[in-house]
């Protein structure tokens, strides 16, 4: 018999409507996955105050480091979030508590209990990969969600040492065992490639898309792979409930990695973007929009961001041939309101900001340099921000952005031979848009530490999804 | 007997406003449509799988009630297996998992086996039974004679269909009150706030309403 965890009213950190969320108390701290890039230490989650009245702002105040080395963090969330309050469920009674965070190189998972409070967070369970393995044929876990049958996640490989044993898809975890229930799919279609998912409750589709298998990402970027289009390329919908692939649509196979998934909070709006990495011919990163007319998916591309000249001199050994630095369109992450959509250029250090009102006519509002391979744009306090802006998170209320410097373990040497030394910083946004890097806010992360994924307490930009339309 | 129709609507009263019976996903339905008539065409399949699954417990009870002389073993049965649920669904909080793979789009399914899954429909179950007796003995009571089998059948179906229909317009009645204030008059931030965890009470529930069933049949 599973314990009873319930609780009798609904967490007052579960929203209805986006609105109401951005309408809600401000977080006051961050959580952030650090990485031991060569493996020497073991991964960690480091608590960050960042109540801007507080002593501590912007100090780690709390970390949990885990018993195990070569995990390699990367994404995480929450075992209960907004979508508890699904009207097809009545019973919400499920607290905003534990962090399910897995480890994409040990398949290993992390379960994070954050009460009774954030600085005294602890390990709750550890589910070794083996039960992975046997439960799922899966491996490399990736996007934690959680939704109407539990919580997801997606996986980044199949069975087998390579991780190559059949294609990677989306598992099902209990919400309150953490039980591993098994693969999520019935009918996956054409799909073969994963990487991050997200969907519409109410609409009761999903979306997935398409990094690389194993074997193309764990030993770092494979140079061959990217110029043969072999990487990613595809956006998956499926029929949720049915757990069925109803469309697959080929953006082209020179639009290779097609990662962050990112649809309209309102779950009336039938639209999302998706952020590829690079145009193999011309090294450009894009910005897409998808969206569901009359039952049929249709995608476009909605934004281009062009590669900047550089000197070979000035580049890593990987890009010397090409005379230029790509983009990287590493992150996307969209506002409360489905407003301002920030796109995280890791190669040129560039963070943008665009008004995506509406969907189908992307335009640029503004930018902030920092970082970068060949501009190293230091931060306004004077500090060297290695590596370039890569995971985003946006507060609630749409204020303040908050990002880190770590891409992939592997692939930061290759882009950034010189490491990257885990950075975290916010920028503040403007009523009407407008980035203003936060000259106070500067995260110091231990020596040794890459830095990646931030969750927001209380929910933020990415991993709530909501039932009710903002009204 | 009036106290047993009492039984009945109050009951519609409460499966209504459960939220766990439907009424937010009026509200979901009138927002995401933004039309208000969105919100009065989902309380009619809400209602339809609720009646039905009224429908579907009672029945077969009331085919039993041909066995006029059971008719004491029949309501202790019916009430032993209520209080049975009850503790059950007291017990073991959890709430089946395949209920969550029935897509949105179809409510009455989803609130036909809403309704089976979370006894919603066994908790009439001894009301029913109750009238049903009831209204035999004031039959008999009225100079009439004992009523044959078949009479009796046909009285049962009749008590049937009316106790589903007054409790499931109590209960769409209740619900779409509910779904109306939120909707319209009290805005969606108290959606929320107007969910309690239920499970214990509805459990208790049950287990009272056997209890009743139990005491008066013996």
């Amino acid at each position: 018999m599973a314990p009873n965890t319930a609780t009798l009213r609904p967490d007052p950190t579960f929203h209805p409507s986006p609105k109401l969320a951005m309408e809600a108390p401000v977080e006051n701290f961050a959580y952030t996955l650090l990485l031991s890039p060569d493996h020497s230490k073991p991964d960690a989650l480091a608590v960050i105050d960042v109540d801007p009245s507080s002593d501590s702002y912007g100090d780690i105040v709390h970390t949990v480091i885990m018993p195990n080395v070569g995990d390699e963090f990367h994404h995480f969330g929450w075992n209960a979030c907004s979508s508890a309050l699904s009207p097809l469920t009545g019973h919400a009674f499920y607290e905003r508590r534990y962090l399910i965070i897995p480890g994409i190189r040990s398949s290993r998972i992390y379960i994070i209990d954050t009460k009774p409070h954030p600085t005294e967070a602890k390990i709750h369970k550890i589910i070794e990969p083996e039960e992975l393995f046997r439960k799922t044929g899966y491996s490399r876990p990736h996007t934690v969600h959680c939704g109407p049958e539990g919580i997801y996640i997606s996986t980044l490989g199949g069975g087998g040492e390579n991780g190559t044993d059949g294609p990677p898809g989306v598992f099902i975890m209990d919400c309150e065992t953490f039980d591993i229930l098994g693969r999520w799919e019935m009918d996956r279609g054409s799909q073969e490639k994963h990487y991050d998912f997200w969907w519409n409750l109410p609409r009761d589709y999903m979306v997935t898309s398409e990094w690389g298998l194993p074997p193309q990402f764990e030993n770092g970027i494979v140079a061959e792979d990217l110029l043969s289009n072999k990487y990613g390329h595809q956006i998956h919908f499926w029929d949720l409930r049915a757990r069925r692939n109803v469309q697959t649509i080929d953006l082209g196979a020179n639009h290779q990695m097609a990662l962050e998934v990112r649809p309209a909070h309102d779950p009336s709006r039938e639209y999302g973007f998706l952020g590829v990495v690079v145009d193999t011919t011309n090294l450009e990163g894009s910005i897409w929009t998808w969206w569901r007319e009359d039952g049929k998916f249709h995608i476009e591309k909605s934004a281009t961001i062009p590669a900047e000249p550089a000197d070979a001199d000035d580049l890593p050994e990987l890009l010397k041939g090409f005379g230029a630095v790509p983009p990287l369109v590493t992150d996307i992450d969209l506002s409360l309101d489905d407003k301002f959509l920030y796109v995280a250029c890791w190669g040129t250090g560039e963070l943008r900001q665009y008004d995506v009102s509406n969907p189908r006519d992307v335009k640029f509002v503004d930018s902030v340099h920092i970082g970068g391979i060949v501009r190293k744009t230091p931060h306004p306090n004077g500090q060297a921000f290695a590596g370039g802006p890569q995971m985003l998170e946006i507060s609630r209320d749409g204020k303040r952005v908050y990002w880190t410097n770590s891409l992939y373990s592997s692939w930061d040497k290759q882009f950034y031979p010189d490491g990257v030394p885990g950075a975290q910083v916010m920028a503040n946004i403007g009523e009407d848009g407008g980035i203003n890097l936060a000259e106070d806010y500067w995260v110091q992360f231990p020596d040794g530490y890459g830095a990646h994924q931030i969750r927001l307490e209380g929910g933020d930009c990415s991993t709530d999804s909501f039932c009710y339309p903002s009204v | 007997m009036d106290a047993l129709w009492l039984a009945v609507i109050a009951s519609g009263m409460f499966h209504g406003l459960n939220p766990g019976m439907g009424w937010p996903l009026a509200v979901s339905a009138g927002l995401m449509e933004r039309k208000d008539s969105a919100l009065l065409a989902a309380l009619v399949p809400l209602a339809a799988g609720h009646f039905l699954a009224m429908m579907a417990m009672v029945l077969p009870f009331a085919l039993l009630t041909s066995l006029i002389i059971w008719q004491r073993e029949i309501q202790i049965g019916a009430s032993l297996l209520v209080i049975a649920f009850g503790l059950f669904r007291y017990i073991n909080r959890r709430h089946p998992r395949m209920l969550a793979r029935i897509a949105p789009t179809r409510l009455a399914l989803w609130s036909f086996a809403i309704a089976i899954a979370h006894g919603a429909g066994l908790m009439l179950v001894p009301i029913y039974l109750g009238l049903n007796n009831s209204a035999a003995m004031e039959n008999s009571a009225m100079g009439q004679n004992v009523m044959a089998g078949s009479e009796f059948l046909v009285s049962s179906l009749g008590m049937t269909l009316l106790v589903s229909s007054v409790h499931t317009i109590a209960m769409i009645s209740s619900g779409g009150i509910a779904a109306w204030l939120i909707y319209r008059i009290v805005g969606l931030k108290y959606i929320t706030r107007s969910w309690f965890n239920m499970d214990a009470i509805w459990a208790i529930s049950l287990i009272l309403v056997g209890a009743i069933g139990l005491y008066s049949a013996i």
